[in-house]
C-alpha cells in the first residue's frame, strides 16, 4: 500500500468514534427534531402531520409561549450586562491585588458548584431575609430575584476570562499610552478596553447564548411563578414535551429558540467590526 | 499609597464576604437544630452546632447513592470524551485525508446546536435503544462533543511536525505516535478538558431530570438534591446540609486544581476567538 492510502485508513480509524457519536447523538436528533416539529407527536398514541401548525400555535394561540419569550428576553437583557460589568470591574480591581489568585478562585466557586444546590440555598435566603411576601413570591420582583441569583452564580467565569486578557495586555502599549498622557478613565476607555475587546466579545456572545437557555435557576427558585412571570423558554419547552407530552410542540419551540440564538449571535458577529480590535 | 492599598484590600475583602454570604449562610443553617432556621433575629448560629444533620441527610435519602452515581456517570463520561476527542483531534491535526476540512466544518457546526433542540428527539432515541432510566443514557448522548476535539486540536497544532516525522522514521505507526508522542505532550490540555467535562456531567440537571425515573436508584447529585428539597422544603436544616454536601466535591476539585482551571479557562476562552 502506498503511504497516502495508509494515512487515509488510519485517519478513518481515528475519527470514527467521534463521527459515529456525533452522527448518532447530534446529527440524527437534529434531523429528527426538524421532522418532529411538523407533526403532532404525542408521547403515546398516533402522530399526525400538521405542517406549520405547531409554530402557528406557539406564536399565535399558546398563552404561555410569548410570555416565556418576553421573560427570557428580560432576563437576558438584565443578566448579560450585569454579569459583564461585575466581571469586568472586579477583574480590573483584583488584578492589582497581590492575592489575585485567591480572589479569582473565590469568586469562581459558584460557577462550578451544582446550580441546583446554589439555587436551593438562595431560595432559603430569599425566604429568610425577604419578609412577606418575599422577593420570589412577589410578581413584581420575582424575575429580578432570579437575575440576582444567576449573576451571583455566573459572573466568576467571565471574571477569569477578563482577568487573563488583562494580564496579557501589552506593557509597551500601556506605557506608550501613559507617556501620551492617557490616565484614569481615558486610559480605561480608549486603551485598556480596546486591548481586551476580543475577550469582551467572546464573553458577551457566550453569556448571551447561555442566558437565552436559562432553565435551572427559575425552575428551582420559582417553578416559573408566581403566575408565569418567571417562566422561561426552556421551561416552556420542557413543559410542552415532558409534562404535556406533546413532543412535536416542544421540538417546534426548541427550533424557535435556536433561531433566536442564531439571530442574536449573527447580529453580534456583524457588529463586532465596530468595536472589537484584533492585534494583527 | 499604602493607605489606599489597605483600603482597597479591606473593601475587596468586604465584597468577597458579601459574595460568599449565601454559602456561609448555607453552612450555618446546615448546623442549626430543626425549627431554628427562621429564628429571629436571623442569627447565623443556632442554640447548638448540630453536626448530626449531615448524617441525618443520609438517613432520609440514599445520598451516598447519588454521589456514587455521580462519580460513575461523570467518570465514565469523562473517559469517553477524552478518548473520542483526542483521537479525532489527532486525525484533524496530524493526518492528511480526503474530506478533512469538510468533516471539520460539520464538527464545528454541531457546536451551535443548543441542548434543548436535541433533548426532545434524544428522548425518543433513548426509548428506541431501550436506554430510558439507565446510566448509559446519562453518559453517551453528551460524550461526543466537537468542543473537546476543537480544544485538543489547538494544542496538538502547537506540537512541531518534525517530532512526529522523527517517530515515524523510527518505525512507529500512527497509533504509537499518538499514544507515545502526542498524548504525553497534551497532558495539561487533557487535564483541563477532563476537569471541565467531569464538572459538566456532575452538575448537569435538565437531562437527568428528563431521563431518570427511579431517582433513588440511578439519580445523580443535582437530581437527588432536587427531589429531597421538594419533599423536605420545610426541613431546611437538612436541605442545607444536603446542599453543602453536594457542593463539596467540586469545591475540593477547584482548590486542588485552581491554577490549571484558571489557565484552562483563559486558554479555552482565547480558543474561542
Amino acid at each position: 500500500m502506498n503511504p497516502r492510502t495508509t494515512e487515509q485508513w488510519s485517519a478513518l480509524g481515528f475519527v470514527t468514534p467521534s463521527v459515529l457519536g456525533l452522527g448518532l447523538f447530534t446529527l440524527f436528533p437534529v434531523g429528527m427534531a426538524v421532522v418532529m416539529s411538523f407533526f403532532e407527536w404525542p408521547m403515546l398514541g398516533t402522530r399526525e402531520f400538521v405542517g406549520l401548525e405547531n409554530f402557528r400555535y406557539l406564536l399565535g394561540e399558546d398563552p404561555d409561549f410569548l410570555t416565556a419569550l418576553r421573560n427570557t428576553f428580560v432576563f437576558t437583557g438584565l443578566y448579560v450586562p450585569l454579569n459583564l460589568l461585575l466581571a469586568l470591574g472586579l477583574a480590573f480591581w483584583i488584578n492589582r491585588s497581590r492575592w489575585a489568585n485567591l480572589w479569582r478562585v473565590l469568586f469562581f466557586v459558584p460557577a462550578i458548584t451544582p446550580m441546583v444546590a446554589n439555587a436551593v440555598i438562595w431560595k432559603l435566603l430569599f425566604q429568610a431575609v425577604g419578609g412577606e411576601p418575599n422577593l420570589l413570591a412577589d410578581g413584581r420582583t420575582a424575575l429580578l430575584a432570579v437575575v440576582a441569583m444567576s449573576v451571583w452564580q455566573g459572573f466568576g467565569y467571565n471574571m477569569i476570562v477578563f482577568s487573563a486578557a488583562i494580564n496579557e495586555m501589552s506593557p509597551s502599549v500601556l506605557e506608550a499610552a501613559s507617556l501620551d498622557g492617557a490616565t484614569g478613565l481615558r486610559r480605561l476607555l480608549s486603551v485598556q478596553l480596546p486591548l481586551i475587546s476580543p475577550a469582551l466579545f467572546f464573553a458577551a456572545t457566550m453569556t448571551m447564548i447561555n442566558a437565552l437557555q436559562v432553565f435551572t435557576q427559575p425552575y428551582i427558585l420559582t417553578a416559573g411563578g408566581p403566575g408565569n412571570v418567571t417562566e422561561t423558554l426552556v421551561m416552556n419547552i420542557y413543559q410542552a414535551g415532558f409534562e404535556s407530552r406533546d413532543l412535536g410542540l416542544a421540538a417546534a419551540g426548541a427550533w424557535l429558540l435556536f433561531a433566536i440564538i442564531l439571530g442574536v449571535t449573527a447580529v453580534q458577529f456583524l457588529g463586532q467590526k465596530r468595536w472589537v480590535h484584533y492585534e494583527s | 499609597m499604602r493607605a489606599s492599598r489597605l483600603l482597597s484590600h479591606t473593601l475587596l475583602a468586604g465584597v468577597a464576604l458579601a459574595f460568599l454570604y449565601p454559602l456561609i449562610f448555607a453552612v450555618a443553617t446546615a448546623l442549626k437544630p430543626p425549627g431554628e432556621t427562621f429564628g429571629s433575629p436571623t442569627a447565623l448560629i443556632g442554640s447548638e452546632l448540630r453536626w448530626r444533620n449531615f448524617a441525618d441527610v443520609f438517613d432520609y435519602v440514599p445520598f451516598e447513592r447519588y454521589i456514587g452515581n455521580g462519580v460513575l456517570v461523570s467518570g465514565a463520561g469523562t473517559l469517553v470524551v477524552l478518548a473520542a476527542s483526542a483521537l479525532s483531534a489527532y486525525a484533524f491535526t496530524a493526518l492528511r485525508w480526503r474530506g478533512r476540512d469538510g468533516v471539520f466544518l460539520v464538527f464545528l457546526a454541531t457546536m451551535m446546536v443548543p441542548q434543548e433542540v436535541l433533548v426532545v428527539p434524544m428522548f425518543l432515541l433513548m426509548q428506541g435503544l431501550g436506554w430510558v432510566d439507565s446510566y448509559q443514557a446519562l453518559i453517551f448522548p453528551w460524550a461526543f462533543t466537537a468542543f473537546g476535539t476543537f480544544l485538543l486540536r489547538q494544542f496538538f497544532k502547537s506540537v512541531p511536525g518534525e517530532l512526529r516525522e522523527a517517530a515515524r522514521l523510527d518505525g512507529a505507526g500512527e497509533l504509537r505516535v499518538f499514544l507515545r508522542v502526542m498524548l504525553p505532550l497534551a497532558r495539561p490540555a487533557l487535564g483541563v478538558l477532563a476537569v471541565f467535562t467531569f464538572i459538566g456531567y456532575w452538575n448537569s440537571f435538565l437531562w437527568p431530570l428528563i431521563m431518570i425515573n427511579d431517582v433513588n436508584a440511578r439519580g445523580t447529585v443535582p437530581l437527588g438534591l432536587q427531589l429531597f428539597f421538594g419533599q423536605n422544603g420545610n426541613q431546611w436544616h437538612l436541605v442545607m446540609a444536603a446542599s453543602v454536601i453536594s457542593v463539596l466535591p467540586t469545591l475540593l476539585l477547584l482548590v486542588a486544581l485552581q491554577k490549571h482551571l484558571v489557565k484552562g479557562i483563559a486558554t479555552a476562552g482565547l480558543a474561542g476567538r
